[in-house]
């Protein structure tokens, strides 16, 4: 479209500075976020605001890791490996059913195929606030409140639907010719998918796989009313840690925002080209 | 899960066998695990909280839980002005969200579409946001509406724009303002990338032909661009309605309904009333609310996503 518009140049001017502001709009918030947890308090409440760190430290993530004398830390490191936990199990095996789900429409004609996509999508459609009530009425009385385990098979459901919804897009991409000249080169169809069309489909379900992990690692709502104590509280819950106290902890939430954010930037650009792929792709052809 | 599978083919009837070795098996069986997943999860949950919502249940006197009520607790919800102001509140606040979102996502993907040079690193920019939980979003905009500390007002005072610290989460218009403010920076990104992967995948060829023809380039945009990413708006439409309860969490840490009740959404007033006033039952008919209002958003835009994919000639 770019090639076919000639603009004039105060038009490409106009356009490079409405998306000039747009990404400081986008970025701004962020970077704000990130520049505190370098900050020691006093800067953040100085009166008039202080815009560059004057005395940047490394205090608020020592604090968190309870490494600083002034203040005792939260179980920050525990809740990081609850998070882990939680998140890469329920991953893992959300995309192993999910990709059986998947293939199996993507692959197989069958009686009531389109409502069962549909009710896999509407399940999905449960807020999690609402989903939350019923389960912790149910966890409370199978002794699953306040445990990874419980944590896991919830995240497993959530992330169910979306794996099916992607992967059943990754494998119609791939041409069924493919799997049938290996059947009939002698293969069974179980060994056909594995030789042919799962290394073909591995880089979609990865992100998947990446997209189920993220869901799962920021998760809030679910997870703060079914978990509890460090046995199981995951990163977004621990963050409201600092709220229940007298005074917000700028400083040290911000810390903390930096940890949770980490992890999810460095997956994402790993899978932004795929996973765009997938939505769109997946989704309309 | 395996169990469940051997259990099921274990040879009890002639026709039983004879349908689950057949081919015509193979796809319910490559779906029972997710289903069972889903049954026992979510849908088993759902019909708890169905019955919960007809009984008295208080989280604090467990025998509750069988003392059914009939439809004591709608009733009430009907004639709660607080239900219905968060109600009509969740209501508006989606509305005005999804649309806006919408139409800054697109202008967002027409420009950046303009641009030629750097244009991988503004996709990579405006994945930003998706990569932050609610509750980031939610703290990170606690943080700069904040009247003593915050980004916005320090800017403001700096430029000598105001002389007064603004109440934006104090006071209870601008709250609403902050966190419809906070959602569109959330989920703009969903709509700008997806319809910026419309835009690419546009065609050329018709593109040509309209302005050979002498249309100009709103009658362009009108008939040709627009039409190609209806589909492309309902992906994103349905993915958004998929998890517009998400607000709740970014609500939660920024205003927890305040002030005074002023920003109050039904995700809020339901945990308020299950958790904190233990009174499940009137919670879970309030999530039934909610849950109804979820699914017909999503219906209706899955249902528009699936008439566009047959009129561009796909599967399914």
């Amino acid at each position: 479209m770019s090639r076919l518009t000639i603009e004039k140049p105060w038009q490409r001017w106009l356009i490079r500075f409405g998306v000039f502001v747009a990404m400081a709009i986008l970025t701004v918030p962020g970077l704000w976020v990130v520049l505190t947890a370098f900050r020691p308090n006093i800067e953040v409440l100085a009166r008039p605001a202080v815009w560059i760190p004057q005395n940047p430290t490394l205090d608020n993530f020592a604090r968190l890791f309870g490494l600083s004398s002034a203040q005792q830390g939260l179980p920050v490191l525990q809740y990081f490996t609850n998070s882990l936990v939680i998140s890469i199990t329920s991953t893992f095996v959300a995309v192993v059913i999910g990709m059986a789900g998947g293939y199996s429409f993507a692959r197989f004609s069958f009686k009531g195929k389109a409502t069962l996509f549909l009710a896999f999508m509407l399940s999905r459609t449960v807020p999690g606030v609402a989903l939350s009530l019923p389960l912790f009425i149910i966890w409370a009385r199978l002794g699953l409140i306040d445990t990874s385990f419980g944590m896991i098979l919830v995240y497993m459901a959530v992330n169910i639907p979306f794996t099916i919804w992607l992967t059943d897009g990754f494998f119609r991409q791939i041409p069924v010719d493919l799997s049938e000249a290996a059947q009939i080169d002698g293969c069974t169809r179980w060994q056909a998918f594995w030789k042919v069309e799962f290394p073909l489909a591995r880089s979609g379900l990865a992100s998947a796989a990446i997209f189920a992990f993220l869901t799962s690692w920021n998760e809030y709502a679910l997870a703060s009313q079914l978990t509890r104590t460090t046995a199981s509280k995951t990163m977004p819950v621990g963050l409201m840690d600092f709220t229940a106290q007298f005074t917000v902890d700028w400083t040290g939430m911000s810390a903390m925002a930096v940890l949770i954010i980490i992890p999810a930037l460095v997956l994402t650009f790993v899978v932004q080209k795929h996973l765009i792929a997938g939505l769109t792709f997946g989704g309309v052809k | 899960m395996t169990t469940d599978v051997q259990t099921l083919s274990q040879p009890r009837t002639k026709d039983r066998v004879s349908f689950f070795a057949s081919p015509r098996a193979i796809p319910y069986m490559l779906l029972l695990p997710a289903i069972v997943v889903i049954l026992s999860v979510v849908l088993v949950p759902l019909l708890v909280s169905f019955w919960t919502s007809f009984t008295a249940y208080n989280l604090t006197k467990p025998a509750t839980l069988f003392q059914f009520v009939g439809l004591r607790n709608y009733q009430r919800l009907l004639t709660n002005a607080d239900f219905w102001w968060a109600f009509g509140r969740t209501f508006v606040f989606v509305t005005i969200t999804l649309n806006l979102e919408m139409l800054l996502g697109l202008g967002l993907a027409l420009l950046v579409n303009k641009i030629t040079w750097g244009q991988r690193t503004l996709r990579t920019i405006m994945m930003f946001p998706m990569m932050f939980s609610p509750i980031l979003v939610g703290f990170q905009f606690k943080y700069i509406f904040n009247d003593s500390i915050g980004l916005l007002n320090n800017a403001l005072f700096d430029l000598h724009i105001i002389s007064q610290p603004i109440p934006w989460l104090v006071d209870g218009t601008l709250a609403n303002f902050s966190i419809i403010f906070a959602e569109i920076w959330m989920s703009t990104s969903v709509f700008a990338i997806l319809l910026l992967a419309g835009l690419m995948a546009l065609p050329k060829e018709p593109l040509e032909a309209a302005r050979v023809d002498g249309c100009n380039p709103l009658q362009v945009f009108q008939h040709i661009t627009l039409p190609f990413l209806m589909p492309f708006v309902y992906i994103a439409m349905t993915i958004r309605s998929l998890d517009v309860a998400r607000a709740y969490d970014m609500v939660k840490i920024m205003t927890n309904g305040g002030p005074a009740g002023r920003t109050e959404l039904l995700w809020t007033l339901m945990t308020r009333t299950g958790y904190q006033n233990s009174q499940m039952g009137m919670a879970n008919a309030m999530g039934y609310v909610s849950i109804i209002l979820s699914i017909v958003f999503t219906f209706y835009f899955y249902r528009k996503l699936v008439a566009a994919r047959t009129f561009m000639g796909g599967a399914q």
